[in-house]
């Protein structure tokens, strides 16, 4: 009985890791109402999973000047998406997710597309670089272009 | 009967504009326009028109007018700068556009900013949805 539970224990986890070596483009989906609709208003609600803490604190807290347009919100909102998004960070969990590697000591990038994984998943052995001027692209920031599942946290298209 | 008739007519007025809520906000926008601005003789299609097409080129190097995300008819679908879709703001073909307050106020706060670097008139306001209810 405990061989046989162990076994099946086993074969989950191989399992798990298995199918884990097959899908490791996978982020949790934005389960915040009010951060899925503000945030996603001009943007695809990017996955907070993609930033540090430090990083959104900053984004937060100069929203009349993102990244070239004023996305002011009320005080209450903002408290609440920073909040969720402090929660939900790359640090967030006992162990760092994998947008904390390369990132140097208190570093806060506030472009998910200049962060080392994400060029490093991003560059240009894999990608030719005139892909970014397809007019389905338009901006680095539109990950649904090529990622349709992204909205689900799903962004295996390799 | 004939006295909840009469009593309906009275609290319900029998000619409403079309669609009534871009109305109602237009009502709070003009009695503002006429506290801060005494000489205000009301909204102009006009001036709303021209606002919406000119290069203000007064705030942020991005968007220097509402055209700029907008598209240069109010009766297509605009994009943002990150390749989001927008809803046309005329009103023929978005009748919903216009009827919550705080979300009309929330994008006049962000986009006069944007564009003019500057918060909107009551008047500049006004005259936008009015341009917007005759499109």
């Amino acid at each position: 009985m405990v061989n046989k539970l162990y076994f099946s224990v086993t074969a989950m986890f191989l399992m798990a890791a298995f199918s884990h070596s097959h899908a490791d483009q996978r982020y949790n989906p934005i389960s915040d109402q009010i951060t899925l609709k503000e945030c996603g208003e001009c943007h695809m609600a990017f996955q907070p999973q993609m930033l540090p803490q430090r990083s959104w604190i900053a984004i937060m807290g100069k929203l009349n000047d993102h990244f070239g347009e004023d996305a002011s919100l009320d005080e209450v909102t903002v408290k609440h998406i920073e909040e969720y998004l402090i929660n939900n960070s790359a640090d967030a969990g006992w162990w760092s997710g994998k947008f904390m590697r390369g990132i140097k000591g208190n570093a806060a990038p506030i472009h998910i597309t200049k962060t080392p994984y994400w060029l490093h998943k991003h560059d240009d052995d894999e990608l030719p670089k005139q892909i970014w001027d397809s007019p389905k692209i338009k901006t680095k920031a539109n990950c649904l272009a090529c990622h349709p599942r992204a909205m689900q946290g799903d962004y295996d298209d390799d | 009967m004939k006295k909840l008739l009469i009593t309906m007519i009275s609290i319900f007025p029998l000619t409403l504009p079309a669609p009534i809520w871009a109305s109602s906000l237009l009502d709070q926008y003009a009695y503002q326009a006429k506290q801060e601005f005494p000489d205000f003789k009301g909204f102009s299609t006009k001036d709303g028109e021209v606002f919406f097409l000119k290069n203000h080129n007064m705030g942020k190097i991005a968007t220097p007018a509402c055209t700029s995300c907008h598209g240069e008819s109010p009766k297509q679908i605009g994009s943002t700068r990150a390749g989001k879709t927008i809803a046309p703001l005329a009103i023929s073909i978005s009748p919903q556009r216009y009827m919550d307050k705080a979300k009309v106020e929330k994008w006049f706060n962000r986009n006069c900013n944007s564009i003019l670097g500057r918060a909107c008139t009551v008047i500049e306001k006004g005259n936008f949805i009015t341009f917007m209810q005759s499109q």
